[in-house]
C-alpha cells in the first residue's frame, strides 16, 4: 500500500481525498458534526498521503512527473515534482496533517455560530491549492492555482463575518494579493514574452539571450510580487490584520506555510529559471531581509494582541530566510559556489523550523483564546496553572522560536550565521561592510525575539491572573493537545536531526540549476554540522549534556541540602497588599525598547482626564492615557504613494471637464491624428 | 600611587576584635537560638532591616556599623535587599499601627531558621513612646523576638558586641523581663 | 585516561573558583573604600548557609520558578568546561563553537527572566524587562567582538582562536585591541556589573539582576548567585585566553600546566581589579544611557572587523 503511495497516483490520490472532502463538506453543511468531520478527516488522510509521497521524493532523491489532466501547450496541469517542490509538498503536508487534526476538535466552537460546510469547504481547496502552488510547471496554471489559493484564504479570512474588523482585514488582503498577482503576471509575461513558451522547462534553457535589463525587470517584479505574499516589508500590511481574523488552525497554515509559496517562488526564479544573477539582486534582497527582520520584531515587541504579534513573528522570522537566500544570491553572483549552497541551505532549513514552530505558537495561541475568549494578552496571566500542557508546549514553541539550543531554530540561526561569516572573511570592503550590519541585524533580532517571547509566555501563563477571563479557562481537548505536542516534539527532532537534514537541503540546493551539482564544503553526520576546517557543531550533544549535567547538578544539590524545607506563602509585596495590579504588564515590559527605538516606532502617547466638576479642574474622576505607535513604513512609502496617485489623479481629472465642446475637441484631435498615422 | 598601594594594607582606624567584646552585654528574650543555628550562621550572616515607626536614631548607628571604623562586613556580615534572602530581621521603633502589617508580612517572607532582634529602647518596650494610642509598645507585641539590645539608642560597640556574641558561643544572660 | 581526569578536573574549575574571584574583587573595591571588607573567601561561606537554610516559594510560582536555579547553574558549569581555560588539550569540536556557548547562556538568561516574572511581583517583572532589554542589545556587540578573532583565525571555535592567537600576529594588534574593549563592554552587561547593574544595591531604582533573584531563598538562591558567580569568571577567563592567550598549555605536561594556571590567575586578577577600579570610580549609568553604550561596542566591532584585512 505505502509503495503505491510513492509513485504519482499517491498524489492523485491525495488531491482527490481534498476535493472530495471540500465537497461533501459543503454537501452536508445543515449538519455541524458531520460536516466537520467530514472536510477535517479528508483534510488529515489527504495531508498523510501528499507527505508520504513527497518524503520519498526526498529520500529517494528522484523527482517525478505527474500529469493532472491534460499535456496540451496551453492548458498544461502536469506537476513536476523535483527536490525543491517535494520540500514544499513535505512541509505544506506535515503542516496540513497536524492543523486538521488540531481542527477536529477546535471547530467546535464554531457548532451553530458559523456554516461549517463552507469552512471544510475552503479549508480542503486551500490546502490542495497550495500543493499545486508549489508543483505547478507551467506559467497559467500556476497563476490559476495561485489565485484560487488567494480566493480560498481570503474566504477563510473573513470568515468569522459578523466581525467587521475580519471584513476590512479580509479586503485589504484581497486588495494586496491582488497588487501582487499584478506584479507576477508581468514577471511572467516577460518571461514569455523572452523564450515564447508557457513551461518553466523550456524557459530556464532559452534564456541565456535576453538582455539583463529585461532579466532584472523579471526578477523585481517577482521579487515585488512573490514578496506581497510572503511578507517582506514595506508589502506586508496585510498580514498583521489577515492572519489575526482567520480561526486558529488556518492562521497556522496561512502563517505557516502560505507566505512560504512566495519563498519557493522566489527560490525558483532567482536560482532555477534566470541563469545569470548580478550582485545587486543579492544585496536587494539582504537588505529587504535585515530591514523586515528588525522592523517586524520591534512591531511584535510593541503589540498586545496574541495573534498580532504572531503574525509580525512570521515577517521576522521571513526576513531571516531572506538573508540566508540574499547571502547565496550574493555569493552565487561572485562565484563562491560552496558558500552559496551554504546560504541557500540555511535558508531552505529556516522555512520548515519556522512552519514547524510557528504552527505550534498559533495552535497555543488558538487553544487559549477558546478557552479566554479573548485575544488581549493583557487579560491573561496564571495560565500555567488552568492549561499546564498547553503552557508546557507554548514553552517549547517559545524556545524554538527564539533561537534557543537544542531546538530547530538554532541549528538554521546557526548555519545563517555562518553563511554570513563566510561573507565576512571573503569579500571586499563595501561587502564586508554589508555582511556585518546583516550580521549585527541578525544577532539584534534574535535578542529581541527572546525579549518578546518572556514577554508573551510570562503575561499569558505566569503570575497571577490580570482578569476574570482567565477564571474559566481549563485544559484543552486530547486531539488539540496531540497536535501541539506532535509539533513540539517534531521542533525537537528537526533540531537534534540538524546534520543529516543539512545533507538533505545541500542536496535540494544543488539540484537547482545555477548550482547545479555543485558539492559544498559541508560534510555532516548525524553527530554534527561539520563545515570543513571552519566551524562544526553537534546539536545531539547540546540536548542530552543540557540534560544529563542538570540531572547530576540535581543530584547534588538534594544530597547537599535536600533535608531542608520548603514552605509556601504569599509573593513578597514589600509589606502591602498583594494586588493584581502589581504584576507586569505587558505593556510595561517592553515600554524599555518602545522608548529606545523611539526613532523608528514613532510612539505616540495622549493622556486625558475626567474632573469631577468641569468648571473647577480641582479632583479628577479618572484618568487615561492612549499609547500608539506609527507606523514607519507608512509615513515613508504609502504615505508618498498614495498622495503621488492622488496628485496625478487630481491632474488628469482635467480631462473630464464636462464641457461637451472639449469631448469634440477631443474626437476631432483623435481623428486627425489617425490620418496622420496612417497616412504616414 | 597611595590609592593603589592601599589596597594591600590595613586600615589604621579600624577597631579590633577584642575591645568590642570588652563592652556592655545583651540580654535573650524569647525562644533561645540553638548551637546549630549559631553555627550556621557564624561565617556569614544576611540581615534585614525595618524601622517599624522608629526615630532613625537607631537607623543611623546600624548605617554607622558599615564604615571603615567598625566595618561589620569583616565578619560576613550584611544588609540585604529582600527578606527572603535574610538569616536575621532587625526591628527599630516602637511598631506603629501603621507598620504592624509590613513587619508581619516582612517576618513570614523570611526562611527559617531565622533570628529576630529588637533594637533600641523604643523596639524593646516602646521607650519614650510607651503607652501611646499609635504605637503597639515594643516588637515583642507584633513577631517573637529572639533578642534585644538596650540603649536609646544603642552605640555601633553596642551593637557589634550583641552580634557577635549573638553568633558566638558566649555567654549571654537569661533576661528577666520578657 | 589522563584525559577522562583533564576533562573533570576542566569542567569542576569554573564552579569552584568562581565564588573566589567574586570575593577577591569585593575585597578590592573594599580596600578602596578605606574599609577591610569581607574575606576572600566569604562567598564560599554565604553559598554554603544558603544551602542549609529552608525556602520559601510564593503561591503564584510555578514549577519554572522551582526548576529553573537548576537549569541555569547546570548550563554555566556546561560552559565553563567547554572553554578553553589552562590546557588547549581539552578541545573538542562538539560544543567549542563561539556560537552554542552564546546562545547556551542565553537560554540561561531566558529561564532567568521567566523565573523572574513567575512569581507576579513587581522586582522580578521589571527586573526581566530592563535584563531583556540589556541583553537583547548585548547581543551584537558580544558576536561582533568575537566575530574579529573567528576572522582573523579563519575558524569559529574558541581553542581555534586561542591556538591563533599564540601564534602571536602582531598585525592584527589593533582590531585586536579593539575587539577586546568591545567584548570588554558586553562582559560588564552580561554580568552585571557597572555601569549596567550594580551588584551589591538595595534600591530597586538600580536593579537589574538583584530584582529577578529576590524572591528565591535558600538553596534556589544559593544556585542563582553561584550561577552568576560562574558567568562572571567564564567570561573574565574568555577575555584572558582569546585575546591574549599567551601562557596556555598546549598540552598535559605538568609543567606547562602549572605555568598555564598561574598565567590565568594573574590575568583573571589583573581583569578583577579593572572591574573593581570601575565600580569604585564611576557610577552607574542612567538605564536609557546604557543602548548607547551597547551600540558603541557594535559599532566598535564593526571597525575592529573592518581593521583585519
Amino acid at each position: 500500500m505505502i509503495n503505491f503511495l510513492f509513485t504519482s497516483f499517491g498524489l492523485l490520490s491525495s488531491l482527490g481525498l481534498f476535493v472530495v472532502g471540500a465537497v461533501s463538506a459543503l454537501l452536508f453543511n445543515k449538519h455541524d458534526k458531520l460536516s466537520n468531520w467530514l472536510g477535517n478527516l479528508s483534510a488529515i488522510f489527504g495531508s498523510l498521503f501528499a507527505l508520504i509521497f513527497s518524503g520519498n521524493i526526498l529520500i529517494s532523491k528522484v523527482p517525478q512527473t505527474v500529469v493532472l489532466i491534460s499535456n496540451s501547450q496551453l492548458f498544461n496541469t502536469t506537476l513536476r515534482v523535483d527536490l525543491l517542490s517535494a520540500f514544499f509538498i513535505f512541509v505544506v503536508s506535515l503542516l496540513g496533517l497536524l492543523c486538521s487534526i488540531y481542527g477536529l476538535s477546535y471547530v467546535k466552537h464554531y457548532y451553530s455560530k458559523y456554516n461549517l460546510g463552507v469552512l471544510g469547504f475552503f479549508y480542503n481547496l486551500f490546502i490542495a491549492s497550495m500543493i499545486l502552488v508549489v508543483s505547478a510547471s507551467n506559467m497559467l496554471s500556476f497563476l490559476i492555482v495561485w489565485e484560487i489559493m488567494s480566493l480560498a484564504s481570503y474566504f477563510l479570512v473573513i470568515y468569522e463575518h459578523r466581525d467587521e474588523e475580519n471584513i476590512k482585514a479580509g479586503f485589504l488582503y484581497f486588495i494586496m494579493t491582488h497588487i501582487g498577482t499584478a506584479f507576477i503576471i508581468l514577471s511572467f509575461l516577460l518571461l514569455y514574452r523572452e523564450t515564447s513558451s508557457l513551461d518553466f522547462e523550456i524557459i530556464k534553457n532559452n534564456l541565456t539571450n535576453s538582455s539583463s535589463l529585461i532579466q532584472s525587470i523579471i526578477f523585481i517584479s517577482a521579487l515585488v510580487g512573490f514578496g506581497t505574499k510572503a511578507g517582506i516589508i514595506p508589502f506586508h500590511i496585510w498580514l498583521p490584520k489577515a492572519h489575526p481574523a482567520a480561526p486558529s488552525h488556518v492562521s497556522a497554515l496561512m502563517s505557516g506555510v502560505m507566505i512560504k509559496t512566495g519563498i519557493y517562488m522566489l527560490v525558483r526564479i532567482a536560482f532555477d529559471v534566470l541563469p545569470t544573477t548580478p550582485l545587486w539582486w543579492g544585496v536587494l534582497v539582504l537588505v529587504a531581509g535585515a530591514v523586515s527582520s528588525l522592523l517586524g520584531v520591534l512591531y511584535a515587541l510593541s503589540e498586545h494582541d496574541f495573534k498580532r504579534l504572531l503574525a509580525y513573528h512570521s515577517i521576522e522570522n521571513i526576513g531571516i530566510i531572506l538573508l540566508g537566500m540574499g547571502s547565496s544570491l550574493i555569493f552565487l553572483s561572485l562565484g563562491m559556489k560552496s558558500l552559496a549552497v551554504l546560504g541557500l541551505l540555511a535558508a531552505l532549513y529556516h522555512t520548515i523550523n519556522h512552519a514547524v514552530f510557528k504552527a505550534l505558537l498559533f495552535l497555543g495561541a488558538g487553544a487559549v483564546i477558546s478557552k479566554t475568549h479573548t485575544r488581549n494578552i493583557e487579560d491573561y496571566g496564571g495560565l500555567i496553572k488552568y492549561m499546564p500542557r498547553t503552557a508546557f508546549f507554548f514553552l517549547i514553541g517559545s524556545m524554538a522560536i527564539s533561537a534557543l539550543p537544542p531546538f530547530n531554530g538554532f541549528a538554521s540561526e546557526w548555519l545563517t550565521f555562518q553563511s554570513m561569516f563566510g561573507g565576512v572573511a571573503s569579500l571586499g570592503s563595501l561587502t564586508k561592510l554589508l555582511f556585518i550590519l546583516a550580521i549585527g541585524a541578525l544577532a539584534f533580532t534574535s535578542g529581541l525575539a527572546v525579549m518578546c517571547f518572556v514577554k508573551v509566555f510570562g503575561a499569558t501563563f505566569l503570575a497571577r491572573p490580570r482578569s476574570s477571563h482567565v477564571k474559566e479557562a481549563s485544559e484543552v481537548s486530547i486531539l488539540m493537545q496531540f497536535s501541539m505536542a506532535a509539533l513540539s516534539l517534531i521542533a525537537l527532532t528537526l533540531g537534534l536531526l540538524a546534520g543529516w537534514l543539512s545533507n538533505i537541503f545541500s542536496g535540494i540546493a544543488i539540484s537547482l540549476r545555477n548550482l547545479n551539482n555543485f558539492v559544498p564544503d559541508i560534510s555532516s553526520t548525524i553527530q554534527s554540522i561539520n563545515l570543513n576546517g571552519t566551524a562544526a557543531m553537534s546539536m545531539p550533544t547540546v540536548f542530552v549534556l543540557m540534560i544529563v549535567v542538570t540531572a547530576v547538578i540535581g543530584i547534588l544539590i538534594y544530597i547537599v541540602s535536600g533535608k531542608q524545607k520548603v514552605t509556601h506563602n504569599i509573593t513578597w509585596d514589600c509589606g502591602t497588599n498583594l494586588t493584581p495590579r502589581m504584576e507586569i504588564t505587558a505593556t510595561g515590559f517592553s515600554r524599555s525598547v518602545i522608548t529606545i527605538f523611539k526613532g523608528i516606532l514613532r510612539p505616540t502617547q495622549q493622556t486625558g482626564v475626567e474632573y469631577r466638576d468641569a468648571n473647577l479642574r480641582y479632583f479628577p474622576k479618572s484618568s487615561s492615557i492612549h499609547f500608539e505607535l506609527k507606523d514607519i513604513y507608512s509615513i515613508f512609502f504609502y504615505k508618498p504613494v498614495q498622495e503621488l496617485f492622488l496628485r496625478v489623479s487630481e491632474k488628469t481629472k482635467k480631462i473630464q471637464s464636462g464641457n461637451i465642446n472639449f469631448y469634440i475637441m477631443y474626437i476631432f484631435l483623435v481623428l486627425i491624428g489617425l490620418l496622420l498615422i496612417f497616412v504616414m | 600611587m597611595n590609592l593603589f598601594t592601599k589596597i594591600f594594607s590595613t586600615p589604621k582606624v579600624l577597631v579590633g576584635v577584642e575591645k568590642i567584646l570588652d563592652t556592655n552585654d545583651v540580654s535573650i528574650v524569647g525562644k533561645e537560638i540553638e548551637k546549630k543555628v549559631k553555627k550556621l550562621f557564624n561565617g556569614s550572616l544576611a540581615i534585614r532591616v525595618v524601622t517599624a515607626g522608629s526615630t532613625n536614631a537607631c537607623e543611623q548607628e546600624l548605617v554607622a556599623l558599615g564604615n571603615s571604623f567598625y566595618d561589620v562586613e569583616r565578619f560576613g556580615v550584611h544588609v540585604v535587599a529582600s527578606p527572603r534572602h535574610a538569616d536575621m530581621l532587625i526591628v527599630t521603633g516602637p511598631v506603629s499601627r501603621n507598620m504592624i502589617q509590613g513587619l508581619v508580612h516582612t517576618y513570614e517572607a523570611m526562611p527559617e531558621p531565622k533570628i529576630v532582634v529588637a533594637v533600641g529602647d523604643d523596639a524593646i518596650s516602646g521607650g519614650v513612646f510607651k503607652g501611646s494610642y499609635a504605637v503597639m509598645d515594643g516588637a515583642n507585641n507584633v513577631v517573637p523576638v529572639n533578642y534585644q539590645i538596650p540603649g536609646d539608642p544603642p552605640s555601633p560597640m553596642t551593637i557589634l558586641k550583641s552580634l557577635l556574641s549573638i553568633l558566638t558561643d558566649m555567654d549571654v544572660k537569661k533576661s528577666q523581663n520578657k | 585516561m589522563i584525559s577522562i581526569f583533564a576533562w573533570i578536573i576542566q569542567i569542576l574549575l569554573i564552579p569552584v573558583f568562581s565564588p573566589l574571584f567574586v570575593g577577591v574583587t569585593r575585597k578590592i573595591k573594599a580596600k578602596f573604600q578605606n574599609r577591610q571588607g569581607a574575606s576572600i573567601f566569604q562567598p564560599y561561606r554565604d553559598l554554603w548557609k544558603l544551602f542549609h537554610k529552608d525556602e520559601v516559594v510564593s503561591h503564584d510560582a510555578s514549577w519554572i520558578f522551582r526548576f529553573s536555579p537548576y537549569i541555569i547553574l547546570a548550563l554555566t558549569v556546561m560552559v565553563g568546561g567547554s572553554i578553553p581555560l589552562i590546557s588547549l588539550a581539552t578541545k573538542n569540536n562538539l560544543l567549542g563553537d563561539f556560537l552554542v556557548l552564546i546562545y547556551i547562556l542565553a537560554v540561561g538568561t531566558f529561564f532567568l527572566a521567566l523565573s523572574g516574572m513567575d512569581t507576579g511581583g513587581g522586582f522580578g517583572g521589571f527586573g526581566s524587562s530592563r535584563e531583556m532589554t540589556v541583553a537583547a542589545l548585548t547581543e551584537g556587540g558580544l558576536i561582533c567582538s568575537l566575530l574579529t578573532l573567528v576572522i582573523a583565525s579563519h575558524t569559529t571555535n574558541l581553542f581555534g582562536m586561542v591556538n591563533f592567537g599564540l601564534g602571536l600576529p602582531l598585525q592584527y594588534l589593533p582590531a585586536i585591541l579593539l575587539a577586546f574593549f568591545s567584548f570588554c563592554i558586553s562582559l560588564l552587561a552580561e554580568t552585571a556589573r557597572f555601569p549596567f547593574d550594580n551588584p551589591a544595591t538595595h534600591l530597586e531604582l538600580t536593579m537589574i539582576h538583584e530584582a529577578m533573584i529576590l524572591e528565591h531563598s535558600g538553596k534556589g538562591l544559593a544556585m542563582m548567585e553561584w550561577a552568576a558567580a560562574n558567568k562572571f569568571l567564564i567570561f573574565l577567563s574568555l577575555a584572558a585566553n582569546l585575546f591574549f592567550p599567551f601562557g596556555i598549555a598546549v598540552n598535559l605536561s605538568l609543567s606547562s600546566l602549572l605555568v598555564a594556571t598561574v598565567v590565568l590567575v594573574v590575568k583573571i586578577l589583573l581583569l578583577c581589579f579593572g572591574v573593581a577600579i570601575l565600580e569604585s570610580f564611576t557610577a552607574k549609568f542612567r538605564f536609557f544611557r546604557l543602548p548607547d553604550l551597547l551600540f558603541t561596542s557594535f559599532v566598535i566591532s564593526a571597525i575592529a572587523i573592518g581593521l583585519i584585512f
